[in-house]
């Protein structure tokens, strides 16, 4: 299993540097190549992360819980890089040859190694080289939310970079805390690594823990888009180009939940499991509340999707809370259905823009009209975050309420089942009105006739493959991935 | 040994004069209206943090701490201000008060200061409060760093130019550094290197993204960026 773990790490990273170097006309070939190569790899890890935990060099490590969020990120790395192909085909078509081959060159570059980091940030046995890695996401990721060198994207990228840093600050701050309480039982040439603190975490002094804890959710928080530390998000998801919104909004801010969930883990041994649930539960409330108001008004197709991953995010957070083995399973299968139909939702917003060059929601009319397959793909990804059966997210919010109202959480469960719905009417008016208004024909687009037909094929077929996942994941989880979800929820150490 | 006060050891009293130093130094960016003098006190702040490394590495024969305080002299004392300095003058700022860098204060002098004393007596006294100690964690200077880090959230907070924005953002990493190196000094070397390589990439993204804005709006102000809303 090393060989896998260690391709995952070089794989990407070594796509990364051939595109920045090779030829500019290779990098829509070795991209998608990488991309679903990683997804093919981390689903090779399946059935060994199922069973045990994998460690090896004393830094990686991969158990059923991280393997979860690789799976995650691998399937939605590997659909936006074939997605990629067909959207920088499409992208800036007026300007010359030379401006778009450095475009290109940047962004599959910059593409490969968000992907990499990533894909790394959960292999790291220590929760220092993991915040190391979350850093270097947020550094790629600012870097590729600028590339589209507007005044919107240059605003984003500098509100990105900044906010984010200090919330890694923080989260680094946290890190420092840790390693003092671990090294209090372990001494000090404790590495961090993850598994012997949770391991000695019944004996850990209470303070520090608490600190670190308080510390990591709103550092990492920061990243996940909890209230009232997310002002970054629906700006960089909005101005950055569309494959990139959708690895933000579908792996990255996973990825961060997953540094939480770490210290959730140190947290509960340490404090018992009242204090990191009830801090877990206010974020989560407060942030869906947010979402909840903000879906309704909005104007721009990436910043709605962009408070939908909020309101997502917030779900998850609400899932942990409850505690209830149920509810847990229901938040590991919620962050791959998310990836999924967020994911998927990005891609058609993308083929939308490139389509009608506009991401203002009320020029993008007629879309069934136009968009044989994105259109309805669209507004199936949009269903799909509404949670309508049977997506794979419907089963996982199922679950997420099932275990609330089975551990007695009836008022967070209330909530949460009231400002999902309010979600759902939010996404679907405007998904509705984009599809099955019909375009005035006063208004025609200033891009010339607007075509019946998809502007390309590699942006089409993975949603496809996202909607198969979301099918799969809804009607019937393989036993393999339902016996890895169950054995994360042992180790989040689910209790009623 | 009798009961009561003790006078605190060579690296106890150290690091508790250089705590204070740090947080006196972040309280001169504060209020210091041209940005090449807070990037001066920014590299004193840095210095700082260097000479407490070599503190500790003596007292507690650390020799990993000799090669980190170099290292981290090397890129907090010397790089990180020389970027900024080429940064600045290439966007052509040595006419700064022209320019919305140097009135940029979202607050008078005054009340900032005034600000970041509620802020930092804050952090100080909750930090205090939580009487996180150990054999090598002099509360005092924790308590400090905790201080720091508020006023430099501050700093962020009450500038309006990206400049003393990312100036702000690297003093808060040095105020982590402080409590990095009170309460985890034994942190194996091949991580705290890795946090300053961190740092190191941090630095050339911030001057890409401040070129970046500096080439578009033709100044360091951020009071323009309010596109982005709702």
């Amino acid at each position: 299993m090393i060989a896998v773990i260690l391709a995952l790490l070089i794989v990407p990273l070594a796509a990364a540097i051939a595109c920045a170097v090779l030829p500019v006309k290779l990098a829509p070939v070795i991209t998608p190549i990488s991309g679903v190569a990683c997804f093919g790899l981390v689903l090779a890890l399946i059935p060994a992360a199922g069973h045990r935990d994998l460690s090896y060099l004393s830094y990686l490590r991969v158990d059923a819980l991280s393997e979860i969020f690789l799976l995650a990120t691998g399937f939605l790395y590997g659909a936006v890089a074939v997605y990629s192909v067909g959207y920088i085909k499409h992208h800036d078509e007026d300007r010359d040859q030379q401006h778009r081959d450095r475009y290109a060159r940047r962004f599959y570059a910059g593409l490969n190694l968000f992907g990499w980091a990533m894909l790394a940030a959960p292999i790291m046995s220590s929760l220092a080289l993991l915040w190391i890695a979350v850093e270097i996401t947020t550094i790629v990721s600012a870097l590729l939310v600028a590339i589209e060198n507007t005044d919107g994207a240059a605003e984003a990228a500098w509100k990105y970079v900044l906010i984010a840093s200090a919330g890694l600050g923080l989260a680094l701050l946290a890190t420092v805390f840790a390693y003092f309480a671990g090294s209090q039982i372990l001494g000090e040439h404790y590495n961090l690594a993850i598994s012997p603190l949770i391991g000695v975490s019944k004996n850990l002094p209470h303070t520090p823990v608490r600190l670190a804890f308080m510390l990591a959710v709103l550092g990492y928080g920061t990243k996940v888009g909890f209230f009232p530390v997310h002002t970054w998000l629906p700006d960089a998801h909005s101005e950055a180009p569309t494959p990139v919104s959708a690895l933000l909004s579908g792996a990255l801010l996973a990825t961060s939940f997953y540094a939480i969930l770490r210290y959730y883990q140190v947290a509960s041994g340490t404090l018992g499991s009242g204090f990191p649930r009830d801090t877990l539960l206010a974020f989560g409330v407060a942030s869906l509340l947010l979402a909840a108001l903000y879906v309704f008004g909005q104007r721009d197709i990436k910043r709605l999707l962009a408070y939908s991953s909020v309101e997502h995010m917030g779900i998850l957070a609400i899932g942990v809370s409850f505690g209830a083995p149920v509810a847990l399973a229901g938040v590991l299968l919620h962050v791959l259905a998310h990836a999924a139909a967020k994911g998927n939702a990005f891609m058609g917003a993308g083929v939308f823009t490139v389509k009608f060059g506009t991401k203002q929601i009320s020029a993008l009319r007629g879309g069934l009209d136009v968009l044989p397959w994105s259109g309805p793909l669209f507004l199936i990804a949009v269903f799909a975050l509404s949670a309508m059966p049977p997506s794979g997210i419907f089963r996982s919010e199922f679950q997420i309420v099932y275990g609330g109202l089975g551990s007695g959480n009836y008022a967070a469960a209330a909530v949460l089942v009231a400002g999902v719905t309010v979600v759902f009417f939010g996404l679907t008016a405007s998904a509705t009105r984009m599809l099955f208004t019909p375009a005035p024909v006063q208004r025609a687009p200033a891009r010339g006739e607007l075509r019946r037909g998809e502007p390309s094929a590699w942006m089409v077929v993975p949603m496809v493959a996202g909607v198969a996942v979301l099918l799969i994941l809804g009607l019937h989880p393989p036993g393999e991935l339902t016996g890895l979800i169950a054995r994360a929820v042992t180790q989040l150490g689910a209790t009623r | 040994m009798m009961s009561g006060v003790q006078a605190p050891g060579v690296y106890e009293g150290a690091a508790n004069v250089i705590a204070a130093g740090m947080l006196l130094l972040e309280f001169g960016m504060l209020r210091q209206a041209l940005v090449r003098d807070q990037v001066r006190l920014y590299m004193a702040q840095s210095a700082l943090i260097s000479v407490l490394a070599i503190v500790i590495a003596a007292d507690r024969n650390l020799p990993d701490l000799y090669a980190l305080a170099a290292l981290s002299a090397a890129l907090k004392v010397v790089a990180v201000p020389l970027v900024l300095r080429r940064l600045l003058r290439r966007a052509g700022l040595d006419d700064e008060e022209t320019r919305g860098v140097a009135g940029s204060n979202t607050l008078s002098p005054a009340t900032a200061v005034l600000a970041g004393i509620v802020l930092a007596a804050f952090g100080f006294f909750c930090f205090g409060a939580l009487g996180i100690h150990g054999p090598a964690a002099p509360t005092l200077a924790l308590a400090l760093a905790a201080a720091m880090v508020l006023v430099s959230f501050g700093l962020m907070i009450v500038r309006r130019d990206v400049a003393s924005q990312a100036i702000g953002f690297f003093s808060l990493e040095n105020a982590i550094s402080l409590a990095a190196l009170v309460v985890a000094s034994g942190l194996p070397f091949l991580l705290e290197t890795g946090f300053l390589f961190d740092l190191l990439v941090a630095v050339v993204v911030f001057g890409m993204l401040i070129r970046a804005h500096h080439s578009r709006s033709a100044s360091l102000s951020t009071a323009d960026l309010t596109k982005l809303q709702g």
